[in-house]
């Protein structure tokens, strides 16, 4: 099976790890990966923010970085989100892009969905002696309808203890521009989901996207709260190699 | 209608996050109302075909409004009922000042109705010196206060029992206890004698049934009993569109409408008001008007991006689920609905974008409005279909209309990213200490005045990836 990586502009300039993480587990799974180096961004910012047209210039560019790619995957339900929602609205009736458009959005998938539905596995002969606490992002679990995909993976860790985040599905405030643009209101919910994430006492909190375990992150730092924020790619890769150790 | 806040979205939110004792009534009910959706929802089983059916029923009604309000008019005219039309605030106000004045009436009593808020009756009818009683406890006390309200459902989300209890004792100069029985009972001694004295009763409409020509009400005070009884002229409020079909589509809303708005699996009373009495009828007012608002819904039927807000059966389940309500409660959001269904019909209802199109932008886009909605209305699309008509009318700032144009330029070119990232990676190093930006400039001000900002990686990954696919079992394909 060949898959290619969407790593996200994010994760590109800020969390390389996680790209790292994504692809070495992918390899390990038999997934051949490459990297189409033509991709920048899904276009979200902009399309979140009332910019179609110029979310739709980016969105070509994705569109033709991954024209000859069998499987697209991506650690971030949000993008993947994006391209699976918005993509076939930005390009409804553009006859030059619209089939190239819906074969794009086909053919992506996020992360732990594409392990657990597409490849086909939850066991990854894993082990970390940690607690974990897990955020489902709101894009995630409500455009991708990812709900069971990474926990059953986290579950499948062998070691790891993974606690409920209290009011888990509540937003933690990033929004993309929201966290700038209204960011009074966005520094208000960060805090509380801090407040919830420290109530767990877990020592690791994941989830699937880096906008939010950024913010969250960012808050809890902020806070000088001892808490590792790592992507479910970073927890699975760091936990089968401690599994491949042991 | 040109109607403008008195201070600027930002503003309004940021008194309300530093209301700390509004923001704790607010999320402390917020959760009950939430909890109690979410069991009463499970309970009956099939709630997402419930959310269908409910949405198929208002989507076929708003399709075909001006065959059902026909249906509805001829059928509250054949029970001697008097209909009127207002197509805007001023005419619904104008409409209720003639009928109180054909009456002579020197005292109205009202049942919650969000659509007299929406034409602002009350203040209408204080200028001619026509007293005006909230007889709906959440009503009556922020009546008290001389404040709007709040939220759709629990309209004095925001007031906690003691200041409640403070308020109340000011007027009445006893020295009642914050206790929940103490103060009803305070309110019902109140209530009880306008109940009695006023010469019209005012109720809204949860539903009119198109083929009976009935008027639905959900209440759990029996005070929309009384005011639609007691009076002997009733006038009810209906927004144009809320209309239902027939008697039997009802069970949908019995099943729906309660559990989002409250969790209840039924409000106390559900009331099927079939016009004025009739001969032999042992109760209910003499006469019965109802006034149906347009005041811009005519202008939404037919605009294939907002048609569907006009589904909305007002029952708040939107508001007790929003991270951002939940923080800033209901008056930041500067008119009469908050809530995302506020952001959403705020701006199509003013038809105004200028004053309101900022609106759409308090939200964070997490879609649980949409998942909790019982109709099914896709909130948080019509959030972003709205930020796409702001920046086409060229309402958004020039400087972020400029930045996206530079930014789309830049992405849409992988030569330009992998340059312009590179660039801000060099800079960053004067800015950071152990990964992260304490404190940004300018534009980060907002992220860093609550969080800590991590800066980009020395190496980004696709500067990474030759080493990385040469180690790959797989061997990953350079490109
Ligand atoms: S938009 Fe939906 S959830 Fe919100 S008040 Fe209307 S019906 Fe209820």
């Amino acid at each position: 099976m060949k898959a290619s990586l969407f790593i996200t502009c994010l994760a590109d300039s800020f969390y390389p790890n996680v790209g790292e993480s994504t692809v070495r587990l992918l390899d390990r799974l038999g997934v051949q990966v490459d990297f189409p180096e033509g991709q920048t961004c899904c276009g979200q910012p902009a399309f979140n923010s009332g910019y179609r047209d110029e979310a739709k210039e980016v969105a070509k560019t994705m569109i033709e970085a991954f024209e000859q790619s069998e499987y697209v995957v991506g650690p971030s339900g949000s993008c993947v989100g994006m391209i699976h929602e918005y993509y076939p609205l930005l390009f409804e009736g553009d006859r030059k892009w619209e089939d190239r458009a819906l074969k794009f959005v086909k053919k992506s998938y996020e992360l732990t969905q594409f392990i657990v539905n597409v490849v086909g596995k939850t066991y990854l002969g894993a082990r970390l002696d940690k607690t974990v606490t897990y955020h489902p992002s709101c894009h995630a679990m409500r455009m991708m309808g990812i709900k069971h995909e990474p926990l059953e993976l986290l579950k499948n860790v062998q070691g790891l203890q993974l606690v409920d985040l209290p009011f888990a599905e509540d937003c933690c405030g990033f929004g993309g521009t929201f966290a700038v643009k209204m960011h009074e209101v966005s520094a208000a919910m960060v805090a509380e989901k801090a407040q919830h994430v420290l109530e767990t006492k877990a020592e690791i909190l994941c989830g699937t996207d880096m906008g939010c375990l950024m913010n969250i992150g960012g808050r809890l730092r902020y806070e000088g709260a001892p808490v590792r924020v790592m992507h479910v790619a970073e927890v699975l890769w760091e936990g089968v190699r401690e599994g491949v150790k042991a | 209608m040109s109607v403008k806040p008195a201070l600027p979205l930002k503003e309004r939110m940021k008194h309300a996050i530093a209301d700390e004792t509004l923001i704790a009534a607010v999320k402390k009910t917020t959760d009950r109302l939430e909890g109690g959706k979410l069991s009463s929802s499970e309970a009956l089983g099939n709630w997402e075909e419930w959310r269908k059916q409910g949405s198929r029923i208002r989507s076929h009604v708003v399709e075909h409004l001006d065959y059902y309000l026909g249906q509805l008019i001829e059928n509250v005219k054949k029970r001697g009922g008097h209909v009127h039309i207002a197509d805007s605030a001023k005419e619904a106000v104008d409409i209720f000042l003639r009928i109180t004045r054909e009456k002579n009436a020197k005292s109205v009593i009202k049942s919650k109705s969000m659509v007299s808020e929406e034409v602002h009756v009350n203040k209408a009818l204080e200028d001619i010196g026509v007293e005006v009683i909230e007889s709906d406890l959440g009503e009556y006390i922020i009546q008290l206060f001389g404040e709007a309200p709040s939220h759709i459902i629990v309209p004095a989300i925001h007031k906690n029992r003691y200041q409640i209890k403070d308020k109340f004792n000011e007027i009445s100069g006893e020295n009642l206890t914050e206790d929940t029985p103490t103060l009803t009972a305070f309110a019902r001694r109140q209530l009880r004698k306008a109940f009695l004295q006023a010469d019209i009763g005012v109720s809204g409409c949860n539903f009119a049934i198109a083929e009976t020509g009935s008027i639905v009400m959900f209440t759990n005070e029996g005070n929309g009993r009384m005011v639609t009884t007691l009076p002997p002229v009733h006038v009810a409020f209906m927004g144009m569109e809320r209309l239902i079909p027939s008697f039997e589509d009802l069970e949908t809303f019995v099943n729906l409408l309660p559990r989002s708005a409250t969790g209840q699996k039924i409000t106390t009373y559900v009331s099927v008001i079939n016009g004025a009495r009739q001969e032999g009828d042992l109760d209910g007012a003499q006469e019965f008007h109802l006034i149906i608002v347009d005041n811009g819904r005519s202008k939404i039927l037919g605009d294939e991006e907002f048609q569907e807000v006009l589904n909305c059966i007002r029952c708040g389940a939107c508001l007790n689920v929003c991270p951002v309500y939940r923080h800033i409660g209901g008056h930041a959001y500067g008119d009469v609905y908050p809530g995302p269904i506020g952001a959403v019909l705020t701006p199509l209802l003013r038809d105004d974008m200028e004053t309101w199109g900022d609106l759409p932008y308090a939200s964070s886009l997490c879609g649980a409005c949409t998942e909790a909605c019982p109709v099914r209305i896709p909130l948080h699309d019509m959030l972003v279909r709205h930020r796409a008509r702001y920046v086409k009318l060229g309402l958004a700032p020039k400087w972020e209309q400029m930045a996206f144009k530079a930014w789309s330029k830049t992405f849409a070119r992988p030569g330009r990213y992998k340059l312009s990232m590179k660039a801000a990676r060099l800079m960053v190093p004067f800015m950071a200490r152990d990964g992260f930006i304490e404190k940004g400039p300018l534009n980060m001000m907002g992220w860093t005045h609550a969080r800590h900002f991590p800066s980009p990686a020395k190496q980004s990954f696709r500067e990474q990836w030759s080493k990385l696919s040469g180690e790959l079992k797989g061997g990953g394909d350079h490109e």
